[in-house]
């Protein structure tokens, strides 16, 4: 692939790319405006998300690819091969072993760590977008801090279904100040976000944004004062690998109505049964 | 009302809005007193809601001051606050009743989520206390209770009118401005609400500014009128006198045309 810069994206690119980069780490949860250019995949399979890493990878970094927790679904598989032949760096399915993780839609269930970066492929990145359709007005309020319209939709699923019914894309406010998308994670990972010692980039290539969350900087989860942010919990262990307090997918494996909940974190799962875990 | 006497709630003078070469209003400037109600009566197109614009900082006029005594007492220039304090002002100390309810109604979500929709813009994250609000006023707009989850669309025309009123004094503002309030309601639905919104602007000393065509709802509602033709103001004064007794040859076409049962 010597016809290609490394990792496929020119210096230029990259350039911009990072000082989009530096600015959203420089004010947390803010969306950053970016020349998102056409990558060879389209878009809604993680043209942002494919740009940032791109931006961010250097010949020394360990990379790890994963789709809704899995590292072997075609996501994961194509944008992994994707890197290995345009930058030839090292690939894992480890997460404490990789320095750059690009996720779609999970965050590993091992902890992330200091000097780890992971950067989340965004399909919408404005949390305003189905409360207020003008760009215009959603980006006065952020800047005016307006979030009271959040606040109504949170009314209105609590009124009609006894609770919060957002499970993923949960909205969050990043260091007390902005609104921000965490991209579909399920609710369950965002605890995760929280004073999270890792860096987090998220990369929306459609939308030409790209935003972050800093390590270390909080993040609360739009809730009520009697009604609390609760994440999802599961009356059984994983049928796999019996982790309890994981994210559980549901398989069906009949057509009698037979089903499995197992990790949707393959590589956790994975090491789990391979150091023995117990399958009770 | 520890202001009346000292000061004005709104001051307008010299103004004047242009829209290109058409006109909107010409050097329109009034007084409007906390507890007062002016009404603004014209025919189409003579710069009624043109004023009413200016006035609540939504149109921006060519010429012309509009000053506004706050909460604490301050008076301050409307068309040269930022548009921060500009908007907090419109979701507290202001609220806009519209003409067709559907463009001050959220029509997708329910109805106490529509009345709880500025205190949640304020800052309450209360959920109960919200709800407990939202039916207060609910009950104060005379829609039953069990409405509070329904969406607004199941509701008549009256009923959301009603709720759209309910949404904006949720925050108890102080200035209400209110656009052809009972336009597109039939006759009895328009009485009641007329009814209620004088019992409304009485019980919280409401000030309030009615644009409308409609001299009845003047004469029920509004302390002092203005009335407008072609942009400019032809002749103010009390409401009863400018209606039993009116000087300007337009306020006489005005007032005979009204069709006496």
């Amino acid at each position: 692939m010597s016809d290609y810069n490394f990792a496929f994206l020119d210096e230029q690119t990259k350039r911009m790319i990072r000082r989009a980069i530096l600015k959203a780490v420089a004010i947390p949860g803010y969306q950053v405006p970016f020349g998102s250019r056409e990558m060879p995949l389209s878009y809604g399979w993680g043209t942002g998300g494919v740009q940032v890493t791109a931006s961010v990878i250097g010949p020394g970094d360990v990379l790890k690819v994963i789709d809704q927790g899995a590292d072997d679904t075609t996501n994961a598989v194509s944008i992994r091969q994707f890197f290995t032949r345009t930058t030839g760096v090292q690939t894992t399915t480890r997460t404490d072993e990789a320095t750059l993780i690009q996720t779609r839609h999970r965050i590993p269930e091992t902890p992330l760590a200091a000097g780890q970066i992971v950067v989340f492929q965004v399909p919408i990145p404005e949390p305003l977008r189905w409360l207020e359709p003008r760009e215009t007005e959603t980006r006065t309020m952020h800047a005016l801090e307006e979030y009271g319209a959040m606040w109504v939709r949170l009314y209105e699923d609590i009124t009609r279904h006894g609770h919060v019914e957002t499970a993923y894309d949960y909205p969050v406010v990043v260091n007390a100040r902005y609104l921000m998308r965490p991209s579909p994670i399920p609710k369950f990972d965002n605890p995760k976000l929280d004073r999270c010692p890792a860096l987090l980039l998220f990369g929306a290539g459609r939308e030409k944004r790209i935003y972050a969350v800093p390590p270390h900087t909080r993040v609360r989860s739009l809730d009520f004062e009697d009604h609390p942010f609760t994440v999802e919990t599961w009356d059984r262990p994983c049928a796999l690998c019996g982790a309890r307090g994981v994210f559980l997918d549901e398989i069906i494996v009949d057509d009698k109505g037979g089903r499995l909940f197992v990790c949707s974190d393959t590589d956790y799962c994975g090491r789990r049964r391979q150091a023995g875990g117990d399958l009770a | 009302m520890s202001l009346a006497g000292e000061r004005p709630l709104l001051r307008v003078r010299g103004l004047t809005c242009w829209y290109g070469p058409q006109v909107g209003c010409l050097d329109v400037g009034f007084d409007l007193w906390p507890g007062e109600v002016l009404g603004v009566v014209g025919e189409s197109g003579s710069g009624k809601t043109t004023v009413l614009g200016c006035v609540s900082g939504r149109v921006v006029p060519t010429a012309g001051t509009v000053e506004f005594t706050t909460r604490e007492g301050d008076l301050v220039d409307v068309l040269r606050l930022s548009e921060a304090e500009r908007r907090r002002l419109a979701r507290t100390d202001w609220g806009v009743v519209h003409q067709n309810p559907r463009d001050g109604l959220r029509m997708g979500v329910t109805a106490g989520a529509n009345v709880g929709e500025r205190l949640m813009a304020v800052g309450a994250r209360h959920y109960g206390t919200i709800r407990t609000a939202a039916l207060d006023w609910l009950a104060q707009v005379e829609i039953d209770a069990d409405r509070i989850d329904d969406l607004p669309e199941t509701f008549s025309g009256g009923m959301q009118q009603r709720l759209q009123i309910a949404r904006n004094l949720v925050t108890r503002p102080r200035l209400v401005f209110m656009d052809e309030p009972t336009g597109g309601l039939d006759v009895s639905v328009q009485a009641r609400l007329l009814d209620l919104l004088r019992t409304l602007v009485a019980d919280l000393g409401l000030s309030a500014i009615i644009v409308t065509h409609d001299l009845a709802v003047t004469r029920l509602l509004a302390h002092r009128l203005l009335v407008m033709r072609r942009g400019q103001v032809v002749e103010s004064g009390l409401t009863d006198q400018v209606l039993d007794d009116p000087q300007h040859p337009y306020t006489q076409l005005l007032v005979s045309s009204v069709l006496q049962p």
